[in-house]
Parts: structure tokens; sequence; C-alpha cells
């Protein structure tokens, strides 16, 4: 069955869109408000919707961050302002501890799931898929809209945790039993958590609801003379994160279940022998604590991956574009991205050296963790050698995709500590461990994130950001960044323990009271600069320099020979047929030659 | 798994076509199927974990042993029973996926009705477990059932018991929900205007995944 038989035969609902696209091109006349912009079926304006609900998320999880480093810079001061806007939870102007362990909490939850999850992979996903393997649309629009409403409605949930008497979760990202699930271990483990397990549930149904869509996209769509190894490597790296995500939030859903029932029904698969201060011992015998760290981590750990593989997609697809050259190893990438997606099934474990997981089974996720650094250095040498000797157009997305590259090496290379189960009993949990994911995973996919959006704006919005602004973000940003995270290696090396409240209370800790200000004080510049993104980004959205050419960048790929702002099918006309690999730049002479163009007679081999 | 069409080029992964030779909505359902095999995986793995770090656990077949209408003493009778119904509703599934190849509506039509009937009569079945079962004091929280050795039992054995087989239970009510679904639109022309039933052929492959999570299901529970 063809791509075009599956269009118009199978989605019957929308089957007539992309008909009328393909005659006229300009088919929004009988669109209403609602169904363009509110509960629309165009992969486009999803992907617009996934990326402006991570932006609102990213701002809130971002200065949830800002108020806990208030308190981690200046615990000795107090600040009024606070209490006008936290009310009780900033009593005399001082974050108290219970309002300190809820910003954590959802600071990590708002930002690996709502943010660099739905608006990394669920923006570009939805964005790319169709556009650069040459399809109208998803496979089914309406699954695929039904995962964005299910994410707002998990943003919802979690938002209306915020306000809730006792308060949000604030047990930490990772929902540890028994803090997360006994009510009476803390405020927040209360009606917050039952809010937060919600939340985290409909999350997992909307990333389930879009990776299906995204697998069997990719697997099913593609246009004529697009195989699977002529796909961009954002392409395949949106297809490994979708089988990532499909087969690992399921367990964390398992997961979740279970912690349902010991909340709310009585039973003890994660509780044994507990006593709590004022109730007494519980009943509970029988259940492990541990198990629920299993099952988390068997999600939590390729969830890194979710995360970091469409930054690394991005990064090549805008570090070749701009560099000018094809991307170097384009086989050695993609087999590297197939190891990265396995090995991050066989490693989980590594997150649990010292919480009581036999010594010996450890000493395999060391090797199998440790592994994990080979696909990653070829990946890193294959982006330097594509740097090498390029003809490189410092654009704003290509700074971020270096910035990308160099955040990557600099957490890399830390997890390579970490990764020993030995080394790990000095620095789990410490300031070195936040370093880390922060630096690799954090910073890393937020730059991706940040290229992509730089680099696709003109095809979003038909118009360009303001490249002052850009450059202006980006500096600040990336200097900023490694101001922030690269102090707290030292920091957890003295064995600085993460998650504390008040660090000048303890005598070993008070060396780092400036050093911890001025973290502070760069945490703040460098939110500041981000509200200058979005500026620049909702400005341009309506007065931004107008989009002129087809092709802005000069890339090969499929995206850049739609019109400057495709309708909903894409194409008018035919979809084009692919005739290369999307990395024919400075071939033969010429600048580029797009993937449309057939291969000529005289032309040389890559 | 027969196919709609078999197209003459052998070039399959080249674009333009379905590399499979299937339409998106089994791709899709065969990675869903994949997904809900790691829940029950995670499950099933979670209940080996906390079973073999205990110290006792009660035989099944002490506690699974009455038949309604016949008393007690008939070890696993029940749940053969129940098993039966199920692996027979599979078969019937495969006649209906079969008869919908051939364009067959009252053949689809029948075997749909039958393979309700089976599920429905499954979790008839499972109702009269559970409801026996807590009758006798069982239920999440709650184990009245002592270990095999005769030493007091942790709550996990009912825990797991009610969660997972709860969970097969709402998998296969979602199962009779979807083909009562499939057979309103078979009886109301759907597919005939279609031209296919592919849709039965999807609620199918859900139907059969069902049936074999119940069979790793019967063996941890029952059997081991």
């Amino acid at each position: 069955m063809s791509n075009e038989a599956i269009l118009h035969g199978q989605t019957t609902g929308h089957a007539h869109d992309a008909d009328h696209g393909a005659l006229d091109g300009h088919h929004h006349h009988h669109e209403s408000f609602i169904t363009k912009y509110i509960f629309s079926q165009d992969h486009k304006m999803i992907a617009k919707q996934f990326l402006i609900t991570g932006m609102v998320w990213a701002i809130l999880g971002g200065l949830m961050s800002v108020l806990f480093r208030l308190q981690l810079g200046y615990p000795d001061q107090s600040f009024p302002i606070l209490e006008s806007l936290l009310g009780k939870w900033a009593k005399g102007g001082i974050i108290q501890a219970d309002a300190y362990y809820a910003l954590v909490t959802m600071h990590g939850t708002v930002l690996v799931f709502f943010v660099l999850t739905a608006g990394l992979s669920g923006t570009f996903a939805n964005f790319l898929i169709p556009l650069q393997i040459g399809a109208r649309d998803m496979a089914s629009p309406f699954m695929n809209m039904l995962s964005y409403w299910f994410f707002f409605a998990a943003g919802i949930v979690m938002l209306s945790s915020l306000f809730v008497e006792t308060g949000p979760f604030s047990g930490g990202w990772t929902a540890y039993p028994p803090l997360s699930a006994l009510g009476s271990a803390s405020p927040g483990s209360k009606t917050g958590m039952d809010l937060w397990i919600i939340s985290m549930a409909l999350f997992v149904v909307s990333s389930l609801l879009g990776g299906l869509n995204y697998i069997a996209t990719i697997l099913n769509m593609r246009t004529k003379g697009m195989s699977m190894t002529r796909l961009p490597l954002t392409i395949w790296a949106l297809f490994f994160t979708a089988v990532l995500g499909v087969l690992s939030f399921p367990v964390l859903l398992s997961g979740f279940i279970l912690l349902i029932f010991d909340r709310n029904f009585g039973t003890s698969f994660y509780l044994s022998d507990i006593f709590i201060n004022g109730v007494g011992a519980l009943p509970n015998e029988g259940g492990s604590a541990i198990l629920y760290q299993h099952l988390f981590w068997f999600l939590g750990h390729p969830e890194v991956y979710i995360i970091i593989l469409p930054a690394m997609g991005i990064a090549s697809e805008v570090m070749s574009i701009n560099a000018r050259k094809p991307i170097f190893g384009y086989m050695a990438m993609l087999g590297s991205l197939f190891a990265i997606a396995i090995l991050s099934f066989l490693v989980w474990a590594h997150h649990m050296f010292v919480s009581g997981l036999n010594p010996f089974l450890g000493s395999f996720f060391v090797l199998l963790t440790l592994l994990i650094a080979v696909p990653s250095a070829i990946k890193v040498f294959n982006w330097l050698t594509t740097l090498w000797r390029g003809n490189i157009r410092f654009t704003p997305a290509m700074l971020y995709a270096i910035g990308f590259v160099s955040m990557f090496i600099s957490g890399g290379l830390t997890g390579i500590f970490l990764g020993n189960s030995a080394l790990d009993i000095h620095l789990h949990d410490t300031y070195f461990i936040v370093a880390h994911f922060h630096i690799v995973m954090g910073v890393a996919g937020m730059f991706g994130m940040f290229a992509g959006i730089y680099h696709w704006y003109p095809k979003m919005y038909g118009r360009y950001l303001n490249n002052t602004l850009a450059y202006i973000h980006f500096w600040i940003t990336m200097v900023g960044a490694y101001l922030i995270f690269w102090p707290m290696h030292y920091q957890g090396l003295a064995g600085m323990p993460r998650r504390y409240y008040d660090y000048s209370v303890w005598e070993s800790f008070k060396q780092f009271t400036d050093l911890n200000r001025f973290i502070t004080t760069v945490a703040m510049i460098v939110f500041a600069t981000q509200l200058l993104f979005l500026f620049n980004f909702f400005y341009s959205i309506f007065k931004g320099r107008k989009v002129k050419s087809q092709n802005p960048w000069g890339a090969n790929t499929l995206e850049w020979t739609t019109p400057i702002n495709p309708g909903h099918g894409n194409w008018e006309g035919e979809i084009p047929e692919v005739h290369r690999w999307p990395y024919d730049y400075g071939k033969d002479g010429h600048d580029f030659i797009a993937q449309t163009v057939p291969v000529g007679a005289s032309e040389s081999k890559h | 798994m027969a196919t709609t069409t078999i197209s003459q080029d052998p070039k399959w992964w080249n674009g333009g076509k379905s590399p499979f030779n299937i339409e998106y909505g089994k791709v899709m359902m065969w990675y869903f199927l994949m997904s809900d095999a790691f829940t029950f995986g995670a499950f099933l793995i979670a209940y080996g974990t906390i079973r073999f770090s205990t110290n006792g656990w009660p035989d099944p077949n002490e506690v699974f042993q009455s038949f309604p209408g016949l008393g007690s003493g008939l070890p696993l009778m029940f749940v053969s029973l129940m098993t039966f119904i199920l692996i027979i509703s599979s078969v019937t599934m495969v006649l209906a996926v079969k008869a919908g190849h051939e364009r067959n509506k009252p053949a689809v039509v029948k075997y749909l009705i039958w393979t309700i009937i089976g599920g429905i009569a499954f979790l008839g079945c499972q109702a009269w477990e559970w409801t026996h079962m807590h009758h006798e004091g069982a239920w999440w929280g709650r184990n009245p059932f002592v270990n095999a050795d005769g030493s007091a039992s942790t709550t996990n054995f009912t825990n797991f018991f009610f969660t997972i087989t709860g969970f097969h239970g709402f998998h296969v009510l979602s199962g009779v929900i979807i083909n009562i679904i499939m057979l309103i639109m078979t009886l109301t022309n759907v597919f005939e205007k279609k031209g296919h039933y592919l849709m039965i052929e999807k609620a199918g492959l859900y139907w059969h995944f069902v049936d074999l999570v119940w069979v790793f299901v019967f063996t941890c529970f029952y059997l081991i």
C-alpha cells in the first residue's frame, strides 16, 4: 500500500483535507479558529502547541530554580517580596523547608518531563517527521491531537497541585517510596502526591499516543525514494526516541500503579518495617522500596536518552547545514544512535549503586554503563570532524549546536566518573551529580532545543528571529551555564550533598557560602536572558523579518521544498520524490544539492 | 499474517510504500502490544522479585480449590475452565478474522458474537472468583491464607493477585468493548463500505495478546 493510498484511504476524516491542499494549497477557509488553533490536527500546529506549552513550563520550572537558588545563595536573608508571592510557604520572606523541597521536586519533574520530553521531542517529532520524510501529516492526526491534549491535561493537574493546601509533592522528582507512598511522611506526600501521580499517568498516555504515531509515520509514510538510509539524522534520532518512550514508559506506569495501591488501598508492595514519628509502627510487611527504584529507573535511564537523542539529531542536522559539509560518518552516527538506544535499557541500576543493590550485580552495570562512552565518543568525534575545515556559518542555530557538543563533552566526561560504582560511593547524591546531569542532559537538551527553534523558526512562522537578540541570548546562556554548573563539581567533590535546605549550618560547607551566592547570581542572570529569548520569539511571530526565500539556509532536506507558509498537507501538488541522501553539501562544486535533485550521470560518488 | 495487496516491487524500504506491506494502524497496534507487554512484564517481574525475597508463599492448590456449585476440594478446576474459555474465544476470534478476509459478513458477525460471549464468560468467572475470595477474607491489604509451610504470610500474595489479575481483567474488559464496537460496525456495514475488514484484524491482535498475557498470569499465580 503506498504512502498516498494510506493517506487518502485510511485517514478518511482527514483525506479530503490533504486532497484539498493538493489542489490549491489554500484551504483554511473552512477552518474555524477552534479547529485551526486549538483542536488542530495539523502536525505543524500541534508542534507549535507543544513548543509554546513547553516554553510556559520552562519558565515556571526555571522560576522555581531561581527561587530555591535564592534560598541556597542567601540562607540568612529575608525577601519580603517572597512572602507576598508565596504566602505561608515563605513566611517572613524566607522560603520554608517544605516549600524548598517542593520547589526542587517540581523543578525536576517539570523540566525533565514537560519541557525536555514533551517540549523537545513533542515539538520536533511533530514538526519535522512529516516535513522531512515527505508525508502530508502524521499517520493518525487525530491521535496526534489527543497526544497534545493529554499532555495539556497532565500539565493542568500538575499545576493545580501547586495550589493545594498541603502543597505539591516534595519528595524529589524520582518519587521514591516511602516518602511518596505514605501520606503521613510529609505534607507534600498527601494530596500533592496524588495529583503528581495522576498527572504523570496522563503524561505516559500522551507519550504513548505520540510515540506510536511517530514510529508508524516514519516506517510507513516515507515518500518515494526516501529509503531509511536517506533519512536525515533528526528523523533517526526521533525514531529511536519514540521507540525508547514506547518501551520504557509502560514500566513506569506499572510502578506507579503499584504505588497508587500502596498509597490508597493498604498494600505493601514497596513498604516494609516502617516506623513514623508520631504515628508509630506501620503494619506493612514484605515489600521492597528498591523494587520501585528498579521500575522507576528502567524508565528513568532511557528517559535521559529520550531527552538527549532528539538534541543529538538536531545538532547533527544543523551542524552539517551550517558547516556546508556532509555530516561525517552518517552510518556511524546511525549505528551509535542504535547502540545508545539498546544500551540505555541495560544500565538503569547505575542510579542505584548505593541503594542496597547487590555490589556484584552493580559491577555488570558499571561495565554496561561505561560501554555507552563508546557510541557517545563516536558521535562527538563525528561532530568535531564535521566542523573540521568546514565553511562555517555562525548562525544562532549553529552556535547552539556547537554549544550542545561542548556541553555533551563536558557533562559526558563526568559520566565516566559516576559510572564507576566505587567512585559513586563518594560522589552519589552530591553536587557532582547535580553538575553532571544538568550539563549533559539539562543544558545540552535545552541547547538542542534552542538550535532547533532558531533553525526551523522560519519554517514554523514564515519569519526570522532577531539575530542580535539571539547572539546575546546564546553567549549569556552558554557562559552562564558553565558558570552555574562548573563550580558544582568542586562542591560535590568536597562532599556537599544535594537537596539540603541550608548549607551554612555545616562547618564543612561554610567555605562555599560565596560560591553558592555566585551561582545564584548567575542563575538569575541566565533566567532573565531566557525572558529575552521569549520576547524575541513572540515578537518575531508578528513583527519578525519576513522569509522571502523558500530555502533560507540552503538546506537539502524536504521541508525546504514546501511553500514558505505551508498549509495543512504541506506540499501543493505532488509530494516530491527523493533521489539522494540529505547531506550533499559542497559536492562537485555545488554548494548544496537538495534531496529532490536526481543523481547526475557525471556525479562523483560520496 | 495475510495482507491486502502484494506489490511486485522488491525494494520494500525505499519509501513510497509500507515496508511491511501493512497499513499504519497495524504497525501502531504491534508497537502498542510491545509497550503493553512491558507493562505486564514489569508487573510480573515485580511479583517475582517480591515473592522470591519472601520466606514463604501460600500454595495455590490450597487457595484456588473451589468451584461454584461443587464446593471445595477441587484445586485449579475453576481456573482451568476460565483459561479454557479464554483460549476458545481466541479461536473464535481467529475465525472472525478469517471470515473478514473472505468478506463473509454473516460469519464475521457470528464469530464476533461468540468471542464476545467468551470474553464476558471469562469476566464473569473472574468476578465469581474475586467475590469468593473476598468472602474468605482476602482483599488488597488482607490475606487470610497461610504459607505452604503453615507459617504466617505477608499480604503481598493477595496484593499482587488482585492487582495483576485485575489489570488483566481490565484488559479483557476493554477487549470485549472493542469487540462490541467491531460488531456494531460490522452490522452497520462500515467495513463493507470500506471494502475490507482490517479493523477486525487489529482487534484480533489485541484479543490474542490479552489471551497470551493470561497464560503468563495463570502460570505465575496458579501453577508456580
